[in-house]
């Protein structure tokens, strides 16, 4: 299998589900020409021309409405948001809009849209514009949401998004657009709404998604060196939530630690954790625990952005909180 | 100081007994482990034994008082030894003795904390919790998982007698364990008849997963016995005749073409078979059609490890005796070697399943769908037999064939068993 950058698995998946086929297009703030602010889409525009890689203006709303309308009317859009942090501009439109249309009109209209917006913290990119707010879109019932943390999972879901018929919010973390990863040879998609064993361990269970993988992989690899194996769930939707292998591999360890870039209050490991007490309670042999993001606007500052973020000492000391 | 005896917990499930009759009176003296008193379970009647040496200071219920397990029911103490309930933390159960109908309430608070003064220093394994301020405020003064309290209501353990080595003494599944281990003899021997020298000891439950193969088989079974209307039709063979062929057939062969008798049943099935080609069928329940099959490949049941699989015999009715025995010796050793290849079990359009080597009457066979029948064989017998009146030794075999009744009918499946006897009662049928 190859090793490509998760930059190029998404824009293998964008190009394979274009030229696969012409009903998908790509809408966004400096898509075309300039070739995308993360040069996810850089070529497209020479590739497939202007009318399927259309440059919009600065109104998220506006790109926003504009994919839910052409959606509905029988394309299938794919919605670059520049940062998750601007859906909010575009927020009525996505949970009100297009997470609601296919069920308020009786299912005569289906919305198969994508949108994709990188997420996440780590750049110095400021409070306002390093959040990651994933928790509250998995909110709405309705709107689908996904977020890998492997170039093989994100050309999968990706290609699994574009052929959805139902609204997909696809998040890309900022800073993984680097990482490298063995992604499969030729055409595959990868199931929306199934977590998925990473590592497999006895101990203890990570629960994790996106850039968290990357952080609890290495916190893994160094409680390896002291005996503790840990097993690693990849949830990688966050609706609809597989919780089968959470729950299987938590009857099996009986201890759980849950990781997310988020703040902690009401967040992925809230109901994650929750569920876990709802359906397996019997099996728990100690305390869940969460690591999540210090309960403040991101930092700017260097040092003060990596405090705020959960760091793999963090997932470690948590580990080793529960056993 | 005064020792207390509590209501014994007899079994997983028992929450509480009758006290039938005290053996010993209050001011009697009493030797160790013998009997104090009479309990009635829902199961049994059995004695309490004491586990101490001396008077019976204080009956703590009456008879014909119903008292939950672990209450305590009698002080055993030195001659004149003053009965202090406080200092045996039993101040709460002084109430009961003059009601017992109230004796569960009261008791129930002397459970919590009295029992440690008392077992602890007989027995050393037994380490309690000391409570903090903080662990008082507990429900029961013990702090657990929701694991390990689940463990120990299973496996009937008085979590009190755990010594917890999580956070703030919280006791955890490894505690519940190491407890197992260090101590799988429980409280029995206080009840034991007295003079009786067995020991129970707690059995541990053993939980197997189902393998891969288990499962497959469990889902097909269900399918079959769910979903397949089956029918049963024995019928019982002379095998007299063939017996003895065997014998002499196998004098003339090597070792690897011996036959045996599931050998001669092969070929004999598939010969009848051929006669009656509804029965070498599936059906086809989108369709609405019966499939007969062209050809006959007999499936043949192989005990491997915590399971079984079906080895085929193709063109079974085609082949002879010499050929069919070679191969599915050939197939059960692969089976059995763990190198089966898929064209050993795929295919067959009829089973047959042999427990003849194991003393079998008889027995019935679930359907190996989309078969339309198997056949289910017992063992070849030596039993008494009519003929013309007078009693002889004969050599019999009863043999069940399983039907799905959406494709065929009791008659044909009889006649089917008739034409399989004209092979296996008169055997160079098979020769020829």
């Amino acid at each position: 299998m190859a090793k490509i950058t998760m930059r190029e698995a998404i824009s293998q998946a964008l190009w394979e589900e274009m030229e696969r086929d012409e009903r998908v297009f790509i809408l966004g703030e400096e898509v075309g020409v300039w070739g995308g602010t993360y040069a996810v889409t850089k070529g497209f525009y020479d590739h497939f021309g202007e009318k399927r890689v259309r440059d919009t203006p600065i109104s998220e709303a506006a790109i926003i409405g504009a994919a839910i309308g052409s959606a509905m009317t029988g394309l299938r859009p794919v919605a670059e948001m520049m940062t998750i942090n601007f859906a909010f501009s575009a927020f009525d439109h996505i949970v009100n809009e297009a997470a609601k249309l296919h069920y308020m009109f009786g299912g005569q209209f289906k919305v198969p849209l994508v949108i994709r917006a990188p997420g996440g913290g780590g750049r110095q990119l400021g409070a306002t514009h390093s959040q990651t707010p994933d928790a509250i879109f998995a909110h709405f019932p309705g709107l689908k949401v996904v977020a890998p943390g492997t170039p093989e999972d994100a050309k999968g879901l990706l290609k699994a998004a574009i052929r959805s018929d139902d609204p997909v919010l696809f998040i890309e973390h900022a800073t993984l657009y680097q990482v490298r990863g063995e992604v499969p040879e030729g055409d595959y998609t990868v199931p929306i709404g199934k977590s998925k064993i990473q590592r497999p361990g006895k101990d203890v269970t990570l629960i994790t998604y996106s850039k968290m993988l990357e952080l609890s992989t290495k916190a893994a690899e160094q409680l390896a060196l002291e005996g503790i194996e840990v097993e690693i769930v990849d949830l990688r939707s966050l609706r609809p939530l597989d919780m089968e292998p959470v729950l299987e591999s938590f009857k099996k360890t009986n201890r759980a630690v849950i990781v997310e870039e988020g703040w902690r209050s009401f967040g992925v490991g809230s109901e994650v954790a929750a569920r876990i007490y709802e359906e397996a309670f019997d099996y728990a042999d100690a305390p869940i625990k969460r690591v999540a993001q210090k309960e403040v606007p991101l930092p700017y500052n260097r040092t003060l952005e990596q405090m705020a973020l959960p760091q793999v000492d963090d997932i470690v000391k948590a580990v080793k909180e529960v056993l | 100081m005064a020792d207390v005896v509590s209501m014994p917990k007899l079994g997983f499930d028992m929450a509480e007994g009758t006290l039938v009759r005290w053996v010993r009176a209050e001011g009697e003296t009493i030797a160790k482990s013998s009997v104090l008193a009479e309990i009635e379970t829902d199961k049994a009647t059995v004695e309490v034994e004491s586990a101490y040496e001396g008077v019976v200071l204080r009956q703590l219920v009456k008879e014909g008082d119903i008292v939950p397990v672990n209450t305590p029911i009698a002080i055993i103490g030195a001659a004149g030894e003053a009965v202090d309930l406080k200092a045996l933390g039993l101040q709460a159960a002084a109430g009961a003795e003059a009601a017992p109908a109230a004796v569960s309430a009261p008791a129930k608070a002397a459970e919590t904390r009295p029992a440690a003064s008392i077992d602890d220093k007989q027995a050393p394994r037994d380490v309690f919790i000391q409570p903090s301020e903080e662990e008082a405020l507990m429900p029961e003064g013990v702090r657990v998982s929701p694991l390990a309290r689940r463990m120990a209501k299973e496996g009937g353990i008085d979590l009190r007698k755990v010594k917890g080595s999580g956070p703030y003494g919280r006791i955890v599944k490894a505690d519940i364990e190491a407890y197992w281990e260090a101590a799988p003899k429980v409280e029995e021997r206080a009840v034991m008849p007295a003079g009786e020298t067995v020991r129970l000891e707690r059995q541990v439950d053993q939980v197997v997963s189902l393998s891969r193969l288990r499962s497959a088989i469990g889902r097909r079974m269900v399918e079959a016995k769910q979903q397949v209307p089956h029918f049963y039709v024995t019928h019982e063979y002379n095998m007299t005749a063939l017996m003895a062929l065997r014998k002499q057939i196998n004098g003339y062969v090597s070792e690897q073409e011996k036959i045996s008798v599931n050998d001669f049943i092969v070929k004999a099935a598939a010969l009848a078979l051929r006669v009656f080609p509804n029965l070498n069928a599936s059906l086809d329940e989108k369709k609405n059609e019966v499939v007969r099959h062209g050809s006959i490949h007999v499936g043949v049941a192989v005990a491997v490890e915590n399971g079984l699989l079906t080895v085929v015999c193709r063109e079974a009715d085609r082949k002879p005796l010499r050929q069919i025995a070679v191969e599915v010796k050939a197939m059960v050793g692969r089976v059995q070697a763990g190198k089966v290849r898929p064209e050993d079990i795929e295919g067959s359009t009829f089973s047959t399943s042999n427990l003849g080597m194991f003393d079998v009457e008889h027995f019935i066979a679930i359907i190996n769908p989309p078969e339309a029948a198997i056949l289910a064989i017992g063992s070849v017998k030596e039993v008494p037999v009519v003929e013309n009146g007078e009693v002889k030794p004969g050599m019999r075999m009863k043999a069940t064939l399983s039907v799905d009744h959406r494709v065929s009918d009791g008659v044909e499946a009889a006649r089917f068993l008739q034409e399989l006897a004209k092979y296996l009662e008169e055997p160079l049928r098979l020769l020829v």
